[in-house]
């Protein structure tokens, strides 16, 4: 064991009344208590997120912005605090550049409808990097097969860091849109995605961040990243499933045609003609998650009840903690070391295929993802088939990171 | 959960480690190539059919301890036997993987019986049967699709 064990950072947060404020933490799996390290595909929601759906379900629910009876009221009030939380979590300077979506995916997929595809014709470019979840990937290839234009995509180090002077390069008069992730699921990588839009900015190129990682662990202002457009899900942030976050400048959202037509985002119809509604109500057509959203905004207070900042400081640690530990393991190989890193290790063991990993560390209650991590791409680059995911939550502990360890040891026992 | 050595036995762990019959085999009559979208298993198998039997049999791939040691084992039982027997072959593992069903009469599963332990690993049923649906598009002559084990 490392002499590390025993010391306390110096931010410590109260991390065992954080853990006691997540029911699901609480169990055994496989008749050991769960370590809980897949985080990046979908964190655990506190009691609180959880209190907030049932007291709506119980106490408040009924369709927003369409009756006048109190109920519905209610629910509208609370669909509304909630979208103002978002906004400020965010740091938007208006409610109305939040818009509820499914989740990051669905809102990629509708920037690349509603403001990309009317913008885009026959070679003009459309840029992402090498490094990007099949969510930033594939909405894209579909806009391409569509319009005619063309998906060009930045290359990665080594260390899993972005070219950046060859992403600079592709960076041209016919690019018209530039998509790049902050924080890699597959790598942990933290990109430059200031630098990146100024480089399209320069260009006359539109922007999106793809924040479906760097939401939960990194203090974000849109304004400060410089983005167009930054996307989020509800369901890696503490918050419920089905339920996503489209930011995006308020005078990009006023000229863009809608995502999907139906009720709500109207403001009348008749069968010769349709006055849509205002921003963000255009963009949300038909009864939306209300219970999700209400869910995303407790998130969002438990979040700062917390501190953004305090969560990053904790995950850091974790990380590099984890970073010291790892390499105990023989033949154990980090896949991505880029100097700008956060809340997710991806590994490789030497002859040992990560889905054996993955059996063998949930037999002794410790949760981590293996496979492609949706990035597939990432994975050609390095010419692996799959990863080892563990990633971090504010409820992890560095003993849980011991557990890893422990665990992989085990592997090593069984394969040799 | 069962213990781990019921589904990692030594026989599973060795042809993991040591596949047989691995690597592209010259003159193969019948080939399919499996894929797993799940876990990105790839796997591509050769035959060689003299009339109705199975001569030789080698298989190339990427995957994980269950799917390569299931190949490698697979290719071994398949030497000398009919398509018809391969066939219940197939119906055979299904059922040491599941535990659902009967053992076609007559048939001996031998070996293979060290694959029970994966029926109590429901997420890594569909690694050991790659190799047994590409089998068997392989010897229908479907080498044009790709087998998957969904």
């Amino acid at each position: 064991m490392s002499g590390a064990t025993a010391r306390t950072p110096a931010h410590a947060l109260d991390i065992e009344r954080i853990r006691a404020d997540f029911p699901i933490l609480n169990q055994d799996i496989n008749s050991h208590p769960l370590v809980f390290l897949d985080n990046a595909a979908s964190s655990q929601k506190p009691r609180s997120v959880i209190d907030a759906i049932s007291s709506y379900y119980q106490r408040d629910h009924a369709n927003v912005h369409r009756g006048v009876h109190t109920l519905s009221q209610r629910a509208t009030d609370a669909y509304e605090a909630a979208r103002s939380k978002l906004a400020g979590f965010l740091g938007a300077t208006s409610d109305k550049e939040v818009v509820f979506t499914r989740g990051t995916t669905e809102a990629i997929n509708l920037v690349a409808y509603s403001f990309v595809e009317p913008r885009v014709g026959k070679g003009d470019e459309i840029l992402i990097t090498t490094m990007e979840h099949h969510s930033n990937i594939v909405p894209w290839q579909l806009l391409c097969e569509r319009t005619g234009a063309v998906l060009k995509v930045a290359p990665i180090n080594d260390d899993g860091e972005i070219k950046l002077d060859e992403m600079f390069a592709m960076i041209g008069p016919r690019t018209k849109f530039v998509s790049v992730v902050h924080l890699s699921n597959a790598l942990g990588t933290i990109n430059p995605v200031r630098r990146i839009a100024d480089a399209a900015h320069a260009a006359g190129a539109f922007v999106l961040v793809d924040g479906a990682q760097s939401a939960p662990r990194m203090r974000i202002n849109v304004a400060a990243l410089g983005a167009d457009f930054f996307a989020l899900s509800g369901h890696k942030t503490y918050a419920p499933t089905g339920i996503g976050v489209l930011w995006g400048k308020a005078e990009l959202f006023d000229e863009m045609r809608p995502y999907q037509g139906g009720g709500e985002m109207i403001l009348s119809v008749t069968f010769e003609k349709t006055v849509f509604n205002e921003v963000p109500a255009k963009f949300e057509a038909g009864t939306p998650h209300i219970a999700g959203a209400i869910g995303f905004g407790a998130a969002v207070d438990y979040i700062e009840s917390i501190g953004i900042d305090a969560i990053e400081a904790h995950e850091h640690d974790l990380l590099l903690y984890a970073a010291d530990r790892l390499p105990e393991i023989a033949g154990l190989r980090i896949i991505g070391c880029a100097r700008e890193k956060a809340g997710v290790h991806s590994f490789v063991l030497d002859g040992i295929h990560p889905h054996d990993v993955g059996t063998i560390l949930d037999n002794e209650g410790v949760a981590i993802r293996t496979g492609h991590h949706c990035a597939q791409p990432v994975m050609q680059r390095f010419g692996i088939a799959a990863t080892v995911r563990a990633s971090f939550g504010l409820y992890n502990t560095r003993a849980e990171v011991d557990r890893l360890v422990a665990g992989l040891g085990k592997v090593r026992e069984i394969f040799g | 959960m069962s213990d781990l050595r019921d589904l990692y036995q030594e026989v599973i762990l060795d042809h993991s480690k040591a596949p047989r019959n691995f690597g592209v085999l010259k003159g193969a009559t019948h080939s399919a190539e499996g894929y797993n979208p799940l876990c990105g298993d790839r796997l591509e198998l050769y035959l060689v059919l003299e009339g109705d039997k199975v001569t030789d049999a080698g298989f190339k791939g990427d995957g994980c301890a269950i799917s390569t040691a299931s190949a490698s084992l697979m290719t071994e039982i398949l030497k000398g036997m009919t398509r018809a027997d391969a066939e219940a072959m197939f119906a055979a593992m299904h059922t040491v993987l599941t535990g659902e069903g009967e053992v076609p009469e007559g048939v001996d599963i031998g070996k293979l019986a060290v694959f029970e332990g994966v029926r109590a690993y429901p997420m890594r049923v569909k690694c050991a049967t790659l190799a047994w649906h590409t089998m068997r598009n392989a010897i229908q002559e479907k080498a044009e699709e790709v087998a998957t084990t969904e």
